[in-house]
């Protein structure tokens, strides 16, 4: 992804560009393990988080990439600033590049703002840090990544080893609320892109309208999709955006469509289950499953900051080069 | 006989035999002579239209003034210098003003700000009070006004029983009601099509059935009531078909659809750029294919613009919040030309932007009511009130949109070339636009 100016969507990268980004955020991950987990390399730039909605993890998680690789973070907290007194998006955007900043990473909960932010800055950098329903990059990178780590360690290989031919006819399975998921619409550009079969399960109101141009299938049967996945991806029903009403009810939803424990017990041996989380335990998930060792969300949200270092890393122009005899700041 | 005081010269004129080339002598109001050569006195303006069509005056069913209340994106003027330039000699103004036009006060004084503009400015007035789809507005005192046409546009009445008593009550008053058809249930928080492009967008969709639902109910109420129903921006091959099949059956139905919905799909939507949100939205290449047959078979009965300013602050936010609509006045007829003109004769296009619109409108005859009007829509003929519209074929015409009349700038064609060009455009005998500039 050298050369790219934004993250906008998983598109924008290709299998090149996100086995770039997994390739990147290994290095990272080893800087993640020293006692000093902080290099110098984006030293002097200043990285700010513009969250216009809710977030715990996808936050922390970008800030502490961003101080990791020793860039300063500034943090607009929405709730007090003047876009409470009404300032528009664009207007936000322009005073904040205009203190030099050097990497936007926003939140927002209308579908296609950070392209919009995009056109709008002269010189920043833009993450989409979570658009609408339309898509999440970092979360599908950092889902990919985590997917390897499983998967090369099985082998008892390095995960660079096993380069991106891993995913290939990899079988995928997106279960729940595909509709109001921009970590699926993620999912399905990034899986596919790499080559992996992607399936998803859904009660028919909690699908995309229409899945013409989507390289994916859809399960009719849920049980006999679980048995066939290496990989299944539950995805939380979106109450607060009104999904609630898209189902009967959360019992029915989680009779039908939950990874309870009985189903658990029909997935293969080897089968990855992933989470973006927050996890609703006992509705997409049951508790006993989320706790299961195949079940991979802690290491998710460890991953997740390698990840956003790669990223951040590869849009600013630090240089990969040496970095394993890069000190650690004091 | 008097002097010519206008003379327009050399141009194939739309007139009662057919196309004839043929010169138009104007004098005060009025076509004086459509003859194969005048001669212009000393001192009498003559407006060369060789190449050119000289065809009645255009005049759009669905235009959004503004005023009162957003004059930031519109007035009464602004929009009818804009109509004039492209080729308007009336405009209906929507009544979804601030306040809305759902009062004889109101009315009068839109009425009495379009006297004088470039394009004669009627009025549509509102069905319900506020548009809000709850009590029937004044429509008796508002037709004394002279108004002929009656929506809540930009929201349909949602209520299909006071859309029922509202048709009822205006039989006997001689004018239409028109839908802006939306079923509000399923369009919910939509902001652009449902279909592959929403999907993929994550954008919630306005599916195609919330249109198709309000046409199929006010389909039946009009049978119910025997009542004429006009059918506004029609956008679906659905819809077109409805409407057909009603036109079959011999229900007074009539209906229009706007420009965009000839050429432009959703999937213009990709960039999530505002200026490409309207509503109804863009859809797919089958309802563009679907609305453009229905406008050469007669189903669809007139081209309208559905002109929508917004000021540039309204449209620069995330898409779902802004709001609908797309400037369209002066890029309307080129567009109509350029797709309609490989299927239909030069006559049935000036018919579907400018006779059968003044029929619907009942703008077809002078009416002193409220501020009078003139007549439009009538074959260019001695006789006639001289509103003409000169269009020039082999010109071109490039979309700038700073160069826009409008006080707004979201038109979705920026940078686009058509083929035709709006070249003089005549009202009441005044030449407003000459070789594509306004004259006031």
């Amino acid at each position: 992804m050298t050369g790219t100016q934004h993250l906008l969507s998983v598109a924008d990268l290709g299998p090149e560009g996100i086995g770039e980004v997994l390739h990147v955020a290994e290095a990272f991950a080893e800087v993640e393990r020293r006692s000093m987990p902080k290099v110098p390399t984006l030293r002097g730039k200043v990285v700010a988080t513009l969250f216009f909605e809710e977030s715990t993890r996808t936050r922390l998680s970008f800030e502490t990439a961003a101080k990791r690789l020793s860039a300063d973070v500034l943090s607009l907290a929405v709730a007090s600033s003047s876009v409470k007194k009404g300032e528009s998006l664009r207007d936000t955007v322009e005073t904040v590049e205009a203190m030099g900043i050097d990497a936007i990473i926003i939140r927002h909960s209308s579908a296609g703002a950070p392209h919009q932010v995009a056109r709008w800055v002269e010189r920043a950098h833009v993450v989409n840090a979570g658009d609408g329903w339309h898509e999440h990059p970092t979360q599908a990178l950092l889902d990919c990544f985590t997917v390897r780590q499983v998967l090369a360690e099985r082998k008892g290989a390095a995960p660079d080893e096993l380069g991106i031919s891993c995913f290939e006819d990899l079988r995928v399975l997106i279960v729940g609320d595909v509709r109001h998921s921009r970590v699926a619409r993620s999912e399905v550009l990034a899986y596919t892109a790499l080559g992996a079969h992607v399936t998803l399960a859904a009660p028919g109101s909690l699908l995309p309208p229409s899945l013409e141009g989507w390289p994916v299938e859809v399960a009719t049967d849920l049980d006999a999709a679980l048995a066939d996945a290496d990989v299944v991806s539950l995805l939380r029903l979106q109450a607060e955006r009104g999904s609630g009403s898209f189902v009967p009810s959360l019992r029915e939803y989680t009779a039908g469509w939950g990874l309870t424990a009985r189903r658990a017990e029909r997935l293969a041996e080897h089968t990855i289950v992933t989470h973006p989380g927050p996890m609703v335990r006992g509705v997409e998930i049951a508790s006993d499953v989320a706790d299961l060792p195949r079940t991979v969300v802690t290491q998710q949200v460890a991953n997740g900051i390698a990840v956003r270092m790669a990223i951040l890393f590869l849009l600013l122009g630090g240089e990969l080069q040496g970095l394993a005899e890069v000190p650690a700041v004091a | 006989m008097p002097e010519p005081t206008l003379v327009i010269r050399g141009g194939d004129v739309v007139g009662p035999a057919g196309l004839t080339r043929a010169d138009v002598a104007v004098a005060g109001e009025a076509i004086l002579a459509v003859a194969e050569s005048i001669e212009a006195p000393r001192g009498v303006r003559v407006l060369d239209a060789a190449g050119c069509l000289v065809g009645p005056g255009l005049v759009d069913l669905h235009t959004h003034l503004r005023q009162p209340g957003r004059e930031e994106a519109e007035t009464i003027e602004t929009g009818a210098r804009a109509a004039a330039l492209g080729g308007y000699t009336a405009i209906v103004a929507m009544p979804n003003t601030e306040p809305a036009i759902d009062a004889a006060g109101v009315a009068a004084e839109v009425l009495a700000l379009g006297v004088g503009c470039t394009a004669e400015v009627a009025v549509a007035g509102a069905i319900t009070v506020g548009r809000a789809g709850h009590a029937l507005a004044p429509l008796a005192e508002l037709a004394a006004l002279g108004i002929t046409l009656f929506t809540d546009d930009g929201a349909g009445v949602q209520d299909g029983a006071l859309m029922r008593r509202a048709l009822d009550y205006a039989k006997g008053l001689g004018v239409t009601l028109a839908q802006h058809c939306e079923d509000n249930c399923l369009a919910a928080g939509g902001a652009m099509h449902e279909g592959s492009w929403s999907s993929r967008l994550g954008i919630a969709g306005i599916p195609a059935a919330a249109e198709e639902a309000m046409v199929a109910r006010d389909i039946a109420l009009s049978r119910l009531t025997g009542a004429p129903v006009h059918f506004l921006h029609m956008s679906t091959a659905g819809s077109v078909d409805l409407i057909r099949r009603a036109k079959e059956e011999g229900l007074p139905v009539t209906a229009e659809a706007a420009p965009h919905h000839m050429l432009l799909t959703h999937a213009l939507v990709a960039d999530y750029d505002p200026v490409f949100k309207v509503n109804p939205p863009l859809r797919t290449d089958e309802d563009v294919a679907a609305v453009i047959a229905g406008l050469c078979d007669g189903t669809i009965n007139a081209v309208a613009t559905d002109h929508a300013p917004h000021a540039p602050e309204a449209k620069d936010v995330p898409f779902d919040q802004a709001p609908p609509g797309m400037l369209g006045l002066q890029t309307a007829f080129p567009i109509a030309w350029e797709v309609l003109s490989p299927h239909l004769g030069p006559e049935r296009v000036f018919a579907l932007l400018s006779t059968q619109p003044a029929v619907i409108a009942k703008l077809t005859a002078t009416d002193p009511r409220g501020a009078g009007h003139s007549a439009h829509g009538g074959l260019v003929e001695a006789g006639a009130t001289a509103n003409l519209c000169v269009f020039d074929p082999g010109a071109t015409t490039v979309v700038d949109p700073a160069g826009l009349a409008s006080r707004s700038r979201n038109t979705p064609y920026a940078g686009r070339t058509f083929t035709g060009a709006v070249r003089h455009t005549v009202l009441r005998g005044e030449a407003v636009v000459i070789d594509g500039a306004a004259q006031r």
